[in-house]
């Protein structure tokens, strides 16, 4: 199987463009994305370390006094992490049953449930916390069993689970377009929950290395950049920020980095889910 | 009772307080196995763990306890390769140390796995470039190893022994166990390696992450050093602790203080590799990824410089500097200091290596998330320990684990004779049997 996805000659790069100046915190998206994905919760969620959220968003200050007081919404996907060569994501690299892989097809970074032990190295290994453990198996409100997305396998106690970019949405698709003859998706045929989820336009889903896609311009503004670059994950989601703060709240800086910055990033600011 | 199967020449302790001391840690190592079943049965919600702390304390006792098994390989090594045999005297019990000490291993990570029926998978859909496979390949073969090496010390047993081809087996075990010894040293280097590798390789957690050798980061280079330095002064702590409970000199001098020695000065060379290592970690490879030195000790409540200090300098150059001198062998209590000093450093190493690399916030906007185990997390981590106590006190009462025993701890021919008596062992065949063997 891994040596066929060696095969695949295609240039698609699945990502995001999100516009934190455009979201509100509205937490649509994670909704969007719960739903879809039948992504199981407690009777209790307020303890957000155990809890599921494939897809969550963090609330950043600038951390100064009001009234110079700022906050901006960043919403965290899986990073869907590139690595420094193709396949090479913190996660993919250290799984010991390849139970996580990197698409050479689509750039998209799986998660097979079945083949999961729950042995959570590939936790460890996303700086992101964008990976999510099992720790109960999945319990439905009476009835909610038939709402269950049934393009979606629910997952059992015991495995890791994350964001998939909705992929069976481009597997639905693909079945389309081959129906149809065609091997290539237009923009619109594929695209997350979260993304057409989201009221403001502030998410921007597509194929980075494609021109005619949104996401290729978008990513090309001066004010975009990715969460933790510096580390060398590659990750396939943009963000776009007009504030420098917030811009610099991306990456960690070193104090005499910062000394250079006009403005301090929100270093180490408490996490607030909302 | 139980005399007919106590090694002839060395006098135990009555069945009825072996019992008690039997009994004291059954029970103990029962409240493990109930906490296990809870985490079996239930699902790892009978932990602490979340999703920040996705290792946590069966981790670090995985890491811990096989660097403190590793006086095996490398006594192993040590007597077999390099052909110091004064460590004949002490090979037995080093290689029940590493076989408690890798089975619990091997537990610990079955009852770690979200889904163990599955554990397989991790041989079957073996991911080559992981780590994690690596451990579970070189764990699992090394652990067979030992038990290759632990059975003709079984088969040493009075009654066992008497069986022709037990006693022959045995013997051509003995024979033949430089070629284990090997396979074991070469082993122990490749799984205590990717054990360092482990969280070497983690590019996404600049706490944990180092640059290296080719595909190897220096952790895996440390974890080994560090195992063959530590690990034989786990093996003295624990014939230290035996000699204490049993009340008797178990092996001479001589050999402790070789092993030591030997101990010390690997201990030395991978303090100034560690210390070498942290300082360009430090101030290279961190610096890069936009953090500095004290980013990882500050802001929290737990970790702060101190754990470093307590690693390096009270866990490291302390026990090393002692160990090194033999002024410092040849005091008791210097000597004892320097291994409980030289555990705690190496139980210090691994903890961070696992529990702080989880803790240190990554992302700007994140926050350090303290842990605390469950007592589910606490029991099975006894457990362990329990059943190595256990173990060991099977194997010390019906084994001739201590070659040195009987010469160091003399007793009057008489006593023998009429515990022999008391049991159901004809006396006489076995000194007929000894005269032949003699």
């Amino acid at each position: 199987m891994k040596k066929e996805h060696k095969h695949v000659k295609s240039n698609k790069k699945y990502g995001m463009v999100i516009d934190l100046d455009k979201c509100t915190g509205c937490g649509a998206c994670m909704v969007s994305c719960m739903a879809e994905n039948n992504v199981p919760f407690k009777a209790d969620e307020s303890n957000k370390l155990d809890s599921i959220t494939w897809m969550r968003v963090y609330k950043l200050t600038n951390d100064k006094p009001y009234p110079d007081t700022e906050i901006c919404y960043l919403p965290r996907p899986c990073q869907h992490c590139e690595g420094q060569h193709e396949g090479h994501s913190p996660c993919v690299s250290v799984c010991p049953a390849t139970a996580t892989d990197y698409s050479m097809e689509t750039g998209i970074v799986s998660q097979i449930y079945t083949r999961c032990f729950g042995c959570r190295y590939c936790m460890a290994a996303c700086p992101y916390h964008a990976r999510y453990f099992n720790w109960w198996d999945p319990v439905w409100p009476e009835g909610m069993e038939e709402s269950l997305n049934p393009d979606v396998s629910v997952r059992m106690r015991g495995i890791v689970e994350k964001c998939s970019f909705c992929f069976h949405r481009y597997q639905r698709a693909m079945e389309k377009a081959h129906f149809e003859d065609r091997h290539e998706l237009e923009e619109n045929e594929y695209q997350t929950a979260c993304t057409q989820a989201c009221p403001s336009g502030a998410i921007t889903f597509g194929d980075l290395n494609n021109e005619s896609h949104a996401v290729y311009k978008l990513k090309k503004n001066p004010n975009a950049f990715r969460l933790l670059e510096r580390l060398g994950t590659n990750p396939k989601i943009y963000y776009v920020s007009s504030r420098e703060w917030v811009r610099l709240a991306g990456d960690n800086y070193r104090p005499d980095e910062k000394m250079t910055a006009k403005h301090k990033p929100a270093k180490h600011a408490p996490a607030k889910q909302h | 009772m139980d005399s007919a199967l106590i090694p002839k020449g060395v006098k135990r302790c009555s069945i009825g307080q072996f019992a008690l001391f039997m009994g004291f840690f059954g029970a103990i190592a029962l409240w493990g196995v109930y906490a296990m079943l809870l985490c079996w049965l239930k699902g790892l919600n009978q932990t602490n763990m979340n999703d920040y702390y996705g290792f946590a304390l069966w981790i670090w006792a995985d890491l811990a306890v096989i660097a403190l098994g590793g006086g095996a390989f490398f006594s192993g090594f040590l007597k077999y390769i390099v052909g110091k045999d004064e460590l004949k005297n002490i090979i037995n019990y080093a290689v029940l140390i590493g076989f408690i000490c890798y089975s619990s291993a091997l537990l610990i990570l079955a009852i770690d796995i979200g889904q163990p029926l599955r554990g397989w998978f991790i041989f079957w859909h073996a991911n080559v470039h992981s780590m994690l496979t690596e451990v579970a390949f070189c764990l699992s073969c090394y652990f067979g190893v030992l038990t290759i090496e632990y059975i003709p010390l079984i088969l040493e047993n009075r009654q066992a022994d008497k069986v022709p081809f037990f006693h022959k087996l045995s013997h051509n075990m003995h024979e033949n166990m430089a070629i284990f010894a090997a396979t074991g040293a070469f082993l122990s280097f490749f799984h205590q390696g990717s054990l360092g590798g482990v969280s070497g390789v983690l590019f996404g957690r600049p706490f944990g992450y180092r640059e290296g050798l080719f595909i190897w980061p220096w952790t895996f280079f440390l974890y080994t050093w560090s195992a063959a330095a530590y690990g034989p002064c786990f093996t003295v702590l624990v014939t230290k602790i035996t000699e204490k409970v049993t009340g008797k000199k178990l092996v001479k001098d001589n050999v402790i203080e070789l092993l030591l020695k030997i101990s010390g000065w690997m201990l030395f060379t991978y303090i100034i590799a560690k210390i070498i290592d942290t300082w360009y970690w430090a101030s290279v490879t961190a610096p890069a990824a936009g953090f500095s030195l004290i980013d990882f000790y500050s802001n929290n409540p737990f970790y702060g410089i101190w754990i470093l200090l307590l690693e390096i300098v009270i866990g490291g150059i302390v026990p090393a500097l002692i160990l090194i001198t033999e002024k410092g062998r040849k005091n008791k209590f210097a000597m004892a200091l320097a291994i409980i000093l030289a555990v705690i450093g190496v139980c210090i190493n691994r903890w961070v290596m696992v529990l702080q690399v989880m803790a240190v916030p990554v992302m700007t906007f994140d926050s350090w998330v303290m842990y605390f185990p469950s007592w589910q997390e606490i029991a099975t981590t006894i457990l362990p320990v329990a059943y190595g106590v256990l173990l060991i006190g099977i194997s010390y009462r019906y084994l001739p684990i201590f070659p040195q025993e009987i010469e160091l701890n003399p007793i009057e021919e008489d006593t023998v004779a009429d515990k022999d008596a008391e049991g159901d062992v004809v006396v006489g065949e076995n000194l007929v049997e000894a005269t032949e063997e003699g």
